[in-house]
């Protein structure tokens, strides 16, 4: 019997009506109770739940904190240190015992429960926190109990990865923005967008990202560098080419990876000189290009590399469900950004490409 | 015309559908019942390998529980009975006087005849083609292929062809489209062997002309689109366009399947498209059935009409022939010259029409569907693509549904599913991906009457308020259809099955139990 685990970070989102960036740090939870403010995530979670519950029955097991209403087993420590070690508790209990993990939170929350998640049970988000550039949330509250449904009543249980992004606070306090990709986690397919016919054979998605690489594989020329970015959709890519880093920024070159996971300073020294190509995919769910968990591919690098031709990769239902229809870049230097932007095509299949409009 | 919803209201009997408790055929079998049993029917003579060594397993049935047994099943058939304002498909009425002049004129033609003796057939053709050629401003029409999306295969071979005779295939190999352009388009310029371009859309609902020219270029091969395009909205620019890819080198194919809300009101030929299709099984009155008998009329300018499928007809002097020496043509796409009997029914609506007909039916598509808006526009929960834009919407819009599924869990497909309890044909919703969540996409033509329409919106509306006081009803639907919503199963390979053998090998504890 399938069961359901329901993740509730009662300090997310709190740090966005505090104007803060995030609810990380360690004091919010405390501050919060002083100001007397509440977190929203409960209700959301909540919300989900109602929704959750119209088209699947099975058992609930929640913690850290519990939903306002709905029938739930507890799960978690007794007392809360209003720390990420509750959810993580939560999370390591789960393990064995449910088949989605459904968390109300942010980025932070997501990479919390990733750290736990020594399973690699499916995660998916309900919108309540302040930063959320991972690509694990639905839309909404309501879509993400439906979907949570649909995935458990779904026999195939079909699931996809996808990256989970947080900003780095450390560079944040410093003042600048820059989203880190920390892992990436498994998630119900199709989250995105509008859930699409179930019955009706929507378009294959694995297959045509393979079929995409393939033939991207066949087109590399001997002579190029290749500059291959991170992310899950990449990570094919660099397998095929004996295998590469899943968060890094990896190089290519005579059909094979040459270097793996390499930071600004030595991307500037290898790209120097060479005729580059670079190939990234859209990272997380917020429509980035450039300057989210891809921040080593930096103005710096570009310039070294005499301004090379970007190619992306990214399924052509990840792209649809962006909202607005638009890809972002944000490389932390506006010209530069500037410069970029304009229309790309974006390869969504073999011998297929999407044009998107791409602003900084 | 449609009763009123309150009639249907009123009477506690609404609507049913036929619900028979019909087994399997091979479950209904009686050794020794038989239809008719033909005493001295001769043994087929086949060389021994290829006799089988037994008898095959066949329903014995007798000829009335066969006929019984297939009027149920369609009986449970839902669908193409109710109201229909399935959009981009444009559901027209069939006149019945199509079937009779087929039978009468068609039946006893082979079209391996000698030409001299199909000379009635052969001028339809050609007068059915001046027709069309008037219609769009093109020079020549074929009929061979089977279909809109033949009819665009057909076009991504004439484009091949026509580069390859310039010398230019190796250097055009992109064909651009439109995400908005029903997707055959792009299917079979990748079929054709073409790298495929999309344009995404932009704020006024199409894309803009810049996006255009930032992917136009020497290796543009054809630009496919439709316009409107699968959603209604009309590209003002399309002229712009056609210049911009001209310039360029490459060709211009107009998808005209959603010809309906502009017939008469433009030409092809005069936007500067090469290439055009119009769907015969939509458009102009035949009948639709299963992908098979459907014609996509396929019609070029002079320059393209060298590479056109051969035979095409001709008039030669008093007489018509076919003209099977064309050496640059790119060959068949379909057996003979396509589907005839669609091309008489078809021949037959344009003829009975005329082109003040055309043109008043064509104002009508266009009524309906600013009627439909405008009270869509009142309905709750009921909001409109690309709200903000002034694009002009012609035969068909695209709505949703999402604020009813966000307050009330309810999707798109169990609405319509509910819808059909009241005697409605499922929604047609959207092509995929989806740009718009939970879309239905309606389009009336000049076949439904105010009435109809009426019911419908009124039917919508009734559901949509069910669904905000009692959303499991609307869940559980269809309540009055000879079958339930589906169930996962049909994802589940080792549960379904399409033949008796595969469903004997996959549930042998219920046919022990029988
Ligand atoms: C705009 C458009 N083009 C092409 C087609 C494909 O036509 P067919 O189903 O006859 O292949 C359709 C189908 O309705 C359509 O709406």
């Amino acid at each position: 019997m399938a069961r359901l685990g329901l993740i509730i970070n009662p300090v997310a989102g709190l740090g966005g009506a505090m104007g803060r960036k995030g609810s990380d740090e360690p004091d919010i939870a405390v501050r919060a109770s002083v100001e007397g403010r509440l977190s929203q995530s409960p209700e959301r979670a909540a919300r989900a739940l109602d929704t959750f519950r119209v088209g699947c029955s099975v058992e609930v097991l929640a913690g850290p904190v519990l939903p306002p209403r709905g029938e739930v087993t507890p799960v978690g420590p007794a007392t809360l240190l209003g720390t990420a070690a509750d959810t993580e508790a939560c999370v390591r209990e789960m393990q064995g015992k449910v088949d989605l993990i459904l968390f109300a939170g942010g980025d932070g929350t997501a990479r919390d429960i990733c750290a736990a998640n020594s399973g690699g049970i499916p995660i998916l988000g309900i919108p309540s926190g302040v930063k959320m550039h991972s690509g694990v949330f639905a839309r909404s509250p309501e879509r993400a109990g439906r979907l949570a449904a649909d995935f458990l009543t779904d026999p195939l249980r079909r699931t996809e990865m996808v990256e989970v992004l947080d900003l780095d606070e450390e560079e944040r306090r410093a003042g600048r923005l820059s989203a880190r990709l920390y892992t990436v986690a498994r998630t119900p397919l199709n989250r995105r967008g509008d859930r699409q016919n179930p019955k009706a054979g929507s378009s294959d998605t694995v297959g045509e990202m393979d079929g995409a690489i393939a033939a991207y594989l066949r087109a590399m020329k001997t002579e190029t560098l290749y500059l291959l970015g991170p992310g899950a959709t990449m990570k094919v890519l660099k397998d095929r080419l004996g295998g590469g880093s899943l968060l890094g920024v990896d190089l290519a070159e005579g059909g094979r990876i040459t270097g793996i996971d390499l930071d600004e300073h030595t991307l500037i020294e290898r790209v120097a000189g060479r005729k580059v190509r670079i190939v990234v995919t859209v990272v997380g769910g917020q429509g980035f290009v450039l300057g989210r968990g891809n921040q080593q591919i930096s103005p710096a690098v570009l310039r070294a590399a005499g301004m090379p031709r970007i190619d992306v990769i990214c399924g052509a239902d990840k792209l649809a469900g962006l909202n607005p229809q638009e890809l972002t870049i944000d490389t932390g230097d506006p010209a530069l950004d500037s410069r970029l932007s304009g229309y790309w095509p974006v390869i969504t299949g073999p011998g297929r490409s999407l044009v998107m409009r791409v602003v900084a | 015309m449609t009763a009123s919803l309150k009639n249907y209201l009123e009477n506690s009997n609404g609507y049913h559908a036929a619900k028979w408790s019909e087994p399997v055929v091979m479950e209904m079998t009686g050794t020794g019942r038989r239809g008719v049993v033909f005493e001295d029917a001769p043994a087929p003579k086949l060389p021994g390998k290829a006799a089988r060594k037994n008898a095959p397993v066949l329903p014995e049935v007798t000829e009335h529980d066969a006929l019984r047994h297939y009027l149920h099943l369609s009986q449970m058939t839902l669908g193409m009975m109710g109201v229909s304002l399935f959009g981009t498909c444009t559901m027209k009425y069939n006149p019945r006087i199509g079937e009779r002049a087929t039978s009468e004129h068609l039946k006893k033609l082979h079209p391996l005849q000698e030409a001299e003796t199909l000379q009635g057939v052969l001028e339809l053709y050609d007068n059915f083609s001046d027709f069309l050629c008037e219609v769009s401003g093109m020079d020549q029409f074929i009929f061979q292929a089977g279909g809109g999306a033949d009819a665009a295969y057909t076009h991504a071979c004439l484009t091949r062809a026509y580069h390859a005779s310039r010398g230019e295939l190796q250097q055009r190999d992109q064909i651009i489209t439109t995400i908005q352009t029903h997707p055959c388009s792009p299917a079979t310029a990748n079929t054709a062997g073409f790298e495929v371009i999309t344009l995404s859309l932009e704020e006024n609902g199409y894309p803009s002309i810049e996006q255009l020219k930032s992917v136009v270029g020497p290796r543009t091969a054809a630009l496919m689109v439709n316009n409107p395009d699968d959603m209604g909205i009309y590209n003002p620019d399309i002229k712009e366009w056609v210049k911009i890819v001209h310039e360029a080198g490459g060709l211009c194919f107009y998808d005209h399947a959603n010809f309906n809300g502009v017939m008469s009101r433009l030409r092809a030929r005069e936007l500067g498209f090469d290439a055009c299709m119009f769907m015969l099984h939509k458009t102009f009155g035949a009948p639709k059935g299963g992908g098979g008998p459907a014609v996509g009329a396929y019609g070029c300018a002079e320059h393209l009409v060298p590479f056109l499928p051969a035979p095409v007809v001709k008039k030669d002097g008093d007489s018509y022939v076919l003209d099977e020496d064309r050496p640059q043509s790119i060959g068949r796409v379909r057996e003979f010259w396509g589907n005839a009997p669609q091309v008489m029914k078809a021949y037959a609506w344009a003829r009975a029409m005329g082109a003040e007909g055309l043109r008043e039916a064509a104002d009508i598509s266009v009524l309906a569907n600013n009627y439909m808006d405008w009270r869509l526009g009142k309905t709750k929960g009921v909001s409109r693509s690309n709200p903000g834009i002034d694009a002009p919407r012609m035969e068909m819009t695209r709505h949703s549904v999402d604020q009813v599924t966000q307050d009330t869990g309810c999707t798109v497909f169990e609405i319509s599913n509910r819808m059909t309890d009241f005697g409605i044909d499922a929604l047609w919703l959207s092509h995929e991906p989806w740009l718009v969540p939970e879309p239905f996409t309606p389009e009336a033509g000049e076949l439904w009457s105010k009435e109809d329409i009426d019911y419908w919106i009124d039917v919508l509306e009734h559901v949509i308020a069910e669904a905000y006081e009692d959303a499991d009803l609307v869940k559980t639907a269809p309540h009055n259809g000879p079958i339930k919503a589906l169930t996962s199963a049909l994802d589940e390979p080792s549960v379904w099955a399409t033949t008796w053998r595969a469903y004997e090998r996959k549930h042998p504890s219920k046919i022990a139990a029988e």
